[in-house]
């Protein structure tokens, strides 16, 4: 873990340190939440025309500053027939599930929290517990939209992982690992060796870029329903459903869901990011790489995902539940088990 | 104490009391949330123990997919189809012959562990226990592994089978 955080170079292997790591990707992660939101608001309102926010600040850029500030300041409202001790502590589960995938996330060669060699496995696991979170905040809420918001969005978060990580396993067989550094390190070099265009290698690898690419699109398709984005929103479609799961919350705990939106569309960017477009490796070769470009290139990568995000949900009209799992039973599911069973034969061939 | 020594008491505290709730609880959506800090601190137990590829299949298995499972099932059969299921207070009898038993095998539990002289070995640290588990699984333990998957394949048949039959 040593050569792998620079903080623990820095300051030793002690109890301030492990707080001050796990605190870190908070951090940012506030700081990211902001300007997501001003992205969310700014973009959505380019790609409708519209100015968007515009009296907060210069061009409205403090906007999201004052939506925090709004939220801090409403009523908590918590309803009369709600159960009130599972009601509570829902948001900061669904939160803490969204927050632990930060835990593995490489952020640069020299600062990921925690280098296990299970990185992206463990990712996929933790990302159950904010499902767990979802049921309990819409069962407590009682009502009978939130608890149809809850079961929707279990029920896509299931039907979607599984082809999600088919996709993420055939980069663990073309990287014979699972740690998302040492993923990170095999695609070094030009962008050309990223695993989206079938991982470094000579001109054999012609064969399976076409499969790569396929899984690249099958994961980012998956990463939008697992993060209930739209065209897969219809856990909380407002036309449908009020909010979804989180209809009843008002307040900080509505803030505490929002922030752990936000969190998972950066947990789900960073993973397409490190599996697929190279992670912190920089896409010219050698030219502006190091450990603090790392962090830029990372999280510049990230931010464009999101940005491509943000882009659909204003562009594509929601999906009908059938033709949601249709889509992810009947075509994404096939078709990444068909890339998978290529990626690994050109794996073994290799 | 040291980190892990902190570490391990936490977890310990947090299996025992969440494992508490999910037996006393009179609520059984309780118990069933409850049972998730249960299999969340033997995770972390798993990790202080350096088995870190059981602690993650633990979460994603036991979390993920059973807990997700036995919620979904409480719940459907509590708000939809309007019988309150709820662990009923028991009459006397079954307390005290409960109670008996659980404390029979509470004792003898306790003497055995006390008793055994455990073997300790030093702990080795592997590197890496998911390549060391797939080798294992691939080679030495292949069949097992092999009937385990046809016997997941025969029962994801044998539900798709029941669930679509109207």
């Amino acid at each position: 873990m040593g050569e792998t955080n620079f903080l623990i170079k820095l300051l030793g292997d002690n109890l301030i340190t492990v707080l001050l790591i796990s605190a870190l990707p908070l951090g940012f992660l506030v700081v990211y939440a902001l300007l997501a939101i001003l992205g969310e608001l700014k973009i959505s309102a380019w790609m409708q025309e519209r100015v968007g926010p515009m009296r907060t600040g210069w061009k409205g850029v403090l906007q999201p500053l004052a939506e925090v500030i709004k939220l801090i300041q409403k009523e908590d409202i918590t309803p009369d027939a709600a159960n009130k001790p599972l009601y509570n502590l829902a948001p900061y589960i669904v939160f803490t599930g969204a927050y632990a995938a930060f835990a593995v996330i490489p952020f640069s060669e020299f600062f990921v929290p925690s280098g296990i060699n299970l990185g992206l496995f463990y990712i996929f696991a933790v990302g159950s517990i904010g499902a767990i979170g979802i049921v309990m905040g819409g069962w407590a809420s009682n009502n009978k939209y939130t608890l149809l918001g809850a079961m929707r969005s279990v029920a896509q978060l299931i039907s979607y992982e599984i082809p999600g990580a088919m996709a993420i396993l055939s980069i663990a067989v073309l990287s014979s690992s699972l740690n998302m550094q040492e993923i990170n390190k095999a695609q070094t070099g030009w962008f050309w060796n990223w695993f989206m265009f079938g991982g470094p290698g000579s001109y054999e690898k012609l064969w399976v870029i076409p499969f790569t690419l396929g899984l690249t699109l099958i994961y980012m398709i998956a990463s939008l329903a697992e993060t209930n984005r739209t065209p897969f929103d219809i856990p909380e479609g407002e036309s449908e459903l009020v909010a979804g799961y989180h209809t009843e919350y008002s307040g900080m705990k509505f803030a505490m869901f929002f922030f752990a939106e936000y969190a998972n569309m950066f947990v789900v960017a960073a993973v397409l990011v490190t599996a697929f477009m190279g992670g912190w490796n920089s896409p010219f070769g050698s030219f502006l790489s190091g450990p603090l470009w790392g962090a830029f290139w990372f999280i510049g990568k990230s931010f464009f995902v999101i940005f491509v995000q943000i882009w659909l949900r204003w562009t594509l009209p929601r999906l009908r539940v059938d033709q949601l799992m249709y889509l992810g039973w009947k075509i994404l599911l096939p078709v990444s088990f068909i890339c998978f069973l290529f990626v690994s034969l050109f794996r073994m061939l290799n | 104490m040291d980190l892990v020594g902190l570490a391990f008491y936490f977890l310990a505290a947090l299996i025992v009391i969440s494992a508490a709730i999910v037996v006393f609880s009179k609520n059984i959506m309780y118990s069933a949330f409850s049972l998730m800090f249960t299999f969340f601190g033997v995770a972390g137990l798993y990790v202080l123990l350096n088995a870190d590829f059981l602690a993650v299949t633990q979460i994603m298995v036991y979390i993920g997919g059973i807990l997700v499972l036995i919620i979904f099932g409480v719940m459907l059969t509590t708000r939809i189809t309007g019988v309150d299921v709820k662990s009923n207070s028991l009459g006397k009898i079954q307390v005290g012959i409960a109670g008996l038993l659980s404390t029979i095998i509470a004792i003898s539990l306790i003497v055995v562990f006390s008793s055994t002289k455990w073997f300790l070995s030093e702990p080795k640290v592997s590197g890496d226990s998911t390549k060391l588990i797939g080798n294992e699984l691939l080679t030495n333990y292949l069949l097992a592994f092999e009937a385990a998957s046809v016997l997941l394949l025969i029962a994801i048949i044998g539900a798709a089978f029941i669930a679509r039959r109207k």
